[in-house]
């Protein structure tokens, strides 16, 4: 109870500052939305390898505008110390990880919700049949990326790089890029689920250990 | 480890390198569809072998620094992971001219292959961590994590490749063939034992590396506060 009360309190505490910011959101919105124009003008394909190719072009978007969010995640919190003021208020230090990666889904998940559609109308792809599976395995693909960013975000910007954090999140990231990619491919073309559900299982595990490892070695990361 | 035993350990390496290397070279006969490409099969896989291990003793001596947080095992998992991306790069470039010589290009995307690449990847992203941290304590903290969470991947990337590429015959079945002949087995053991031994001599001396900059900079450390 107290676990999802300091989660609550977190989030909130993250829309506050980025409704006053407005920072990430909107940066990682326009930058998805410059890469989809790019996009458009770089190629040259017809329609049928567009189609084949199509997941894949979102995913790429999705991961870039990802990273530019997630590194500003923790990055913002150095500022008059506020990581050890969140670290002295929420006590157990897996809620912030928690709590930090609910926020930067609510971000990119917004940023999707809009990317998404502009996607299938700039690139005049027919919109999937089953919808809800594709929306879902994608959603779900982002859990796995968001989750996982932002607990390597915390190791990378004690560098002050933060070129870094895709160099170190990417090679981790390519079974679920694959999968996520593979999957809605197969849904986008109408196929039925027992030609992807094993994509969906790996994204499943993917998902899992990645949330589960970064909360117990949380731990080892915070220092106050 | 003791001095004497380590020049021992390098003796012995390197006389089992210099034999793997005649038993390579002169007394294996060559494949007889491939002919002499496949004898870089021998540097090939006991490089990968070596690469994999290098990973797994990262792997283990990152769990081991989070529970007792002795440097020693942080200088072993990172002393493990330098010579572990010094094989890995072998096992890619081998791997390369093989290809291009029998199939006929130089990469495809088979499992092992993949997960190599992303093994490969991993060690650079993990040493390249490394580089960018200067307080030590956080240094050996951070690539722990990072160790532990990189080991955890590999099996997850083998899978989703294989799935991946299924319709892709599996080539490695095929060259697997070759070790029938024992004289092939014999020599293809040998290489893997030199290469182990080559690692084992190696680690000790690159972990005494990180332990002596270590050294340096804590007595740079006392001279600043002085």
């Amino acid at each position: 109870m107290q676990l999802a009360k300091n989660i609550y309190a977190m989030l909130c505490k993250d829309f506050k500052a980025e409704f006053r910011r407005k920072e990430i959101l909107s940066s990682m919105l326009f930058f998805s939305l410059l890469m989809v124009v790019i996009m458009n003008f770089t190629l040259n394909i017809n329609k049928d390898i567009l189609f084949e190719n199509f997941s894949g072009l979102i995913w790429i978007v999705f991961l870039f505008t990802g990273v530019l969010g997630i590194n500003r995640s923790f990055i913002n919190e150095r500022t008059n110390d506020c990581y050890l003021g969140i670290n002295l208020a929420v006590g157990e230090s897996s809620t912030i990880l928690i709590s930090k990666a609910a926020s930067n889904l609510a971000f990119i998940s917004i940023v999707q919700t809009i990317v998404i559609p502009i996607f299938f109308i700039l690139f005049s792809i027919k919109w999937p049949l089953n919808a809800f599976a594709f929306l879902l395995v994608n959603f779900l693909g982002t859990i796995g990326f968001v989750f996982l960013g932002t607990f390597l975000s915390v190791l990378t910007i004690n560098n002050n790089s933060e070129i870094l954090l895709p160099i170190v999140l990417f090679p981790l990231l390519i079974p679920l890029i694959l999968a996520v990619v593979q999957a809605s491919n197969l849904i986008l073309k109408g196929l039925s689920f027992q030609l992807w559900g094993h994509w969906l299982g790996l994204i499943l595990v993917f998902d899992f250990l990645y949330i589960v490892v970064p909360i117990l070695l949380f731990n080892f990361l915070v220092e106050v | 480890m003791g001095k004497k035993l380590g020049y021992a350990l390098g003796i012995i390496a390197l006389l089992t390198v210099i034999a793997a290397n005649y038993l390579i070279f002169i007394w294996v006969p060559a494949e007889k569809v491939m002919g002499i490409v496949q004898k870089i099969f021998y540097f090939h896989v006991a490089a990968a072998w070596v690469g994999f291990l290098a990973f797994f003793i990262v792997f283990f001596s990152s769990i081991r620094y989070l529970l007792s947080f002795n440097d020693k095992w942080d200088w072993l998992s990172a002393a493990s992971a330098e010579i572990g991306f010094v094989f890995m790069t072998i096992v890619l470039l081998t791997g390369s001219i093989w290809g291009r010589a029998f199939w006929g290009h130089w990469w495809t995307w088979d499992p092992r292959l993949t997960t190599s690449l992303i093994l490969w990847f991993i060690y650079a992203a993990y040493l390249l961590l490394r580089s960018g941290i200067t307080q030590q304590e956080r240094k050996a903290r951070y690539s722990a994590v990072l160790g532990i969470i990189g080991f955890i991947d590999v099996p997850i990337v083998w899978f989703s490749v294989r799935w991946w590429r299924t319709v892709h015959p599996n080539l490695m079945v095929e060259g697997g063939k070759m070790a029938i002949s024992t004289k092939m087995t014999i020599t293809l053991s040998l290489s893997v034992i030199a290469f182990t031994l080559l690692y084992a001599f190696l680690l000790p001396r690159v972990v005494k590396l990180y332990q002596l900059d270590n050294r340096i900079q804590k007595t740079k450390d006392i001279i600043r506060n002085l």
